[in-house]
């Protein structure tokens, strides 16, 4: 490992290195043209402010928008659909930007009207990365405001999928239930005083106040708050299933009944007090568990990924269309960067297209005139124009992603809390019931006295609260570490997992560097500068790292430049005639060894080597594959060729299964097999191509670099950066179990206590009303305390 | 025996006060974010909320 010790200046906008120091105004380095341009745009209307709020606050700009890119925002069926409200002057907008983050994002966006002064307001939502803006449609336009924030580098991300329905809100309906709850609750407690510690026997009728004034503020309770449970357990037992929410629902309404009846005979005050604690506890940890999710989208489907509107050509001139309007035999103009939309025939233009997102192969593939393109690839290089032969939702890929897997059964109750519970309610049940035989022999009064106390002191709430905080701490946990599940029986998923697949492609590795070696005669500084000379004239990605890779700028004059699309380049750099591309190109024959993506050079028609590229693997990833590897079992499958095979085969030894040149198809298969030889998998990918892969796994996580952006539909989603982490975050997911299984261990000895005074019907309200919190708040407790130590342990954040 | 069911009628009534206050602000979006209002206040020259009227967004 070489240790680099020269200092690269940081772009002043984006705090990226800098490869070029040829671009600075007032002193300042940048990192690229576009970020440069923000800059000057902000400089002018005084607003650096912006950069001295926080350091380097901006995105990396070196990804050009391209210019008439929102020029659909004028279309009038477009707008319309992204409008929130507008009258004769005024237009109320939400724009989603995923670039918001920090306090510098917040300050320049609200400012927006110092930019352009038909902005009447902005505001910023800062969770959920939003800005509504208000502005006067007169004189300004959708797609100029759209074009104002692309220009300060935030453009806003709009997608098919936003259109035509709002975002939903935060779910309020459960804080209000909190928040009711947690109002009669204290004050059923103030006034349960009396019964607890006695009243004087003069005040009697007081008592009676108390107590109706208790059953009064337990009513809300009873009907609004707790409908939240009703509900769920309603919806399981429709299934023929008994939830989680089962006993709770039975706890509840036993204790109001009995609460009742004692009020209403005038034998006691009742436990509305419990029944109220109990709701108000799960409750909370609901809230807490929903919160953590608020930002997080499991469910995209193609057309969060898709453009909003494409560029149709017809006789009239270019024209911009929604997608569900594209017809067959429409042709579409297909720019730079732009995804294709449907299956067609290319009519015009050479077709360079980066298909990395359906098939995970890192190169692009060339496709002349007349080829068929599939929907998904991204066109690199000059624009093209297509016939479509396919309707969107016919293509290839949409059908990929809207294939519904039959035989996927994912039971969403098979937690072992369920179990667990449901063991529970069943022994309960019984000991309620042999409490009854016995006092029924005995002494018939205290029959029903104890039956109830059983049912009150047993109710499994212990269990589910600890369940239900351990879950949310631990998602909590995770999230902090950028590990985003979509629910807490995914943890214990995770906990179960004995085999680990990896895409490769975007996953292991990151897309955008490539580690080259030139294998070969040493090249003198005059051959490297002619190497440099010929690649630079090409678009082609590994003429490009070629170029970067021979670094020196060079003004050497390449005549006669000539490419030979899906072969290599050749032209006269200085006089000497300089061919690169592969091996069957220059060599004029084909070995059988594969090398994976091999680039052969030749001077004056003699080899002088070839360039190996490589694959840049993330940062600490071998040593996280090596640790897992000692675990699990791990898979390997790429979409991509099979150069990289000698290097996973020495990492990760033999008993690694690594399969190449997957289709989305055969991963999906691939995760059928291992499935059915008995392992639990888990699958870690990243693509449009793992999508399949992802679903038909037992756990499939997402690896994206920014978390608002291109998940497939997943049970989790991971940032990039955190895939080294993954050992450590699966350990704590595996704590999660021995947390809930101590905090339930202990419940069940408060059990214990509690139920051998109430079968003997010596349990006086006291006691329970005692025994009922302290059980509740120190498994809190223990659960906090245990899943803090273990996500310690780990050394996670 | 009275003054108990006074202050039983002002400490309930005052608590009702702290929900309703509690339930208005969830429905004035006070939880929606709570990130932006405390970066909000510290900036200096404060964002020209400048809306000609106040219309209800209908969503």
């Amino acid at each position: 490992m070489s240790i680099v010790t020269t200092i690269t200046p940081k772009c002043y906008h984006c705090g990226e290195d800098c490869l070029t120091d040829s671009i600075h105004v007032h002193e300042k380095d940048f990192c690229c043209n576009g970020c440069k341009m923000v800059y000057e745009i902000l400089n002018q209307n005084g607003m650096c402010d912006y950069y001295s709020i926080s350091n380097n606050p901006g995105t990396s700009q070196k990804v050009k928008v391209r210019e008439d890119k929102f020029s659909f925002l004028d279309d009038e069926k477009i707008s319309r659909s992204l409008v929130q409200f507008t009258d004769e002057t005024q237009t109320h907008v939400t724009f989603y930007l995923p670039q918001i983050h920090c306090s510098s994002c917040l300050w320049l966006l609200e400012n927006l009207h110092k930019l352009e002064e038909n902005i009447l307001s902005s505001k910023v939502n800062f969770e959920k990365k939003e800005v509504d803006i208000i502005f006067h449609h007169r004189s300004c336009s959708l797609r100029k405001v759209a074009e104002l924030l692309t220009a300060i580098g935030y453009e806003p991300y709009i997608s098919f999928n936003d259109m035509g329905k709002k975002t939903p809100g935060y779910n309020r309906s459960k804080i209000y239930k909190l928040g009711v709850a947690g109002f009669c609750f204290s004050n059923i407690m103030l006034m349960s005083f009396p019964e607890y510690f006695g009243i004087d026997v003069k005040e009697q009728s007081l008592l009676h106040l108390f107590r109706y004034g208790n059953l009064l503020l337990s009513l809300p309770v009873f009907f609004y708050s707790a409908s939240e449970f009703y509900i769920s357990a309603w919806k399981s037992l429709k299934h023929k299933f008994l939830n989680i929410d089962a006993p709770i629902v039975l706890a509840v309404w036993v204790t109001f009944a009995r609460s009742l009846y004692e009020v209403f005979s005038g034998t006691g005050g009742g436990y509305f007090d419990s029944m109220s604690g109990i709701v108000f506890f799960m409750l909370a940890g609901r809230v807490l568990q929903d919160k953590t999710y608020r930002q997080l989208s499991f469910e995209r489907d193609y057309t969060s990924y898709f453009p909003v509107a494409v560029t149709r050509l017809s006789e009239e001139g270019a024209q911009s269309v929604s997608l569900p309007d594209i017809a067959l035999n429409d042709t579409l103009l297909i720019h730079n960067e732009e995804l294709i939309p449907a299956d067609g025939i290319i009519t015009r233009g050479k077709a360079l297209i980066d298909y990395s997102f359906v098939t995970g192969e890192s190169l692009p593939v060339e496709k002349e005139m007349g080829e068929i393109v599939y929907a998904g690839g991204k066109q690199t290089g000059a624009n093209i124009e297509i016939l479509v032969i396919k309707e969107v939702a016919q293509s290839y890929l949409t059908k990929l992603w809207n294939r519904k897997d039959e035989d996927r059964t994912k039971d969403e109750e098979r937690s072992f809390v369920h179990l667990l519970s449901r063991y529970f309610t069943w022994i309960l049940l019984t000991i309620a019931t042999i409490a009854a035989v016995y006092w029924y022999m005995h002494d018939v009064a205290k029959m029903w006295n104890a039956v109830t106390a059983v049912m009150i002191i047993a109710c499994p709430c212990a269990l589910l609260l600890s369940n239900t905080f351990t879950n949310g701490n631990i998602l909590r946990r995770l999230g902090r570490n950028h590990l985003y599940l979509r629910n807490a029986q995914v943890i214990e998923d995770i906990a179960a997992a004995d085999c680990i697949v990896f895409d490769k492609t975007g996953t292991l590795t990151t897309g955008l560097y490539q580690d080259i070696v030139f294998e070969g005669s040493l090249l003198t500084a005059g051959q490297k500068k002619r190497i440099a000379a010929l690649a630079s004239q090409s678009t082609h990605p590994l003429s490009k790292a070629i170029s970067v890779w021979a670094g020196e700028k060079t003004n050497l004059p390449v005549h006669n430049y000539r490419e030979f699309p899906g072969k290599g380049i050749e032209g006269l750099v200085n006089g000497e005639l300089v061919s690169m591309g592969s091996e069957a190109f220059i060599t004029q024959q084909i070995s059988a060894s594969n090398d994976g993506s091999v680039v052969y050079v030749a001077i004056e028609e003699k080899i002088v080597g070839r360039f190996k590229f490589h694959n840049h693997y993330r940062e600490q990833v071998p040593e996280m594959l090596q640790q897992l590897g000692k675990r699990y079992r791990l898979a390997v499958l790429s979409g991509d060729n099979a150069g990289e095979q000698p290097y996973l085969r020495k990492l990760l030894g033999y008993e690694t299964t690594l399969l190449f040149n997957q289709q989305p198809a055969d991963k999906l298969e691939a995760i059928r097999q291992l499935q059915k030889a008995g392992k639990k998998v888990m699958m870690v990918g990243d693509g449009l191509n793992d999508a399949g892969a992802l679903l038909q796994a037992d756990i499939g996580i997402a690896v994206s670099e920014n978390n608002n952006n291109f998940t497939p539909a997943s049970d989790a989603i991971l940032s990039a950066a955190q895939l080294p982490q993954l050992v450590h975050l699966i350990q704590l997911c595996k704590a999660n179990k021995k947390v809930v299984m101590a905090a339930f261990v202990i419940s069940v000895l408060y059990n214990i206590i509690g139920i051998s005074f109430a079968v003997q019907g010596v349990l006086s309200p006291m006691i329970a009303a005692i025994l009922m919190p302290c059980s509740s708040i120190s498994i809190l407790i223990i659960t906090f305390g245990m899943s803090n130590y273990f996500g310690f342990r780990e050394h996670l954040k | 025996m009275n003054v108990i069911i006074l202050l039983l009628i002002a400490s309930v009534s005052v608590a009702a006060l702290f929900l309703a206050a509690f339930i208005w602000s969830v429905k004035n979006g006070q939880f929606e974010d709570d990130v932006a209002p405390a970066v909000r206040i510290l900036f200096d020259d404060k964002p020209a909320v400048k809306r000609e009227a106040e219309v209800k967004i209908e969503l």
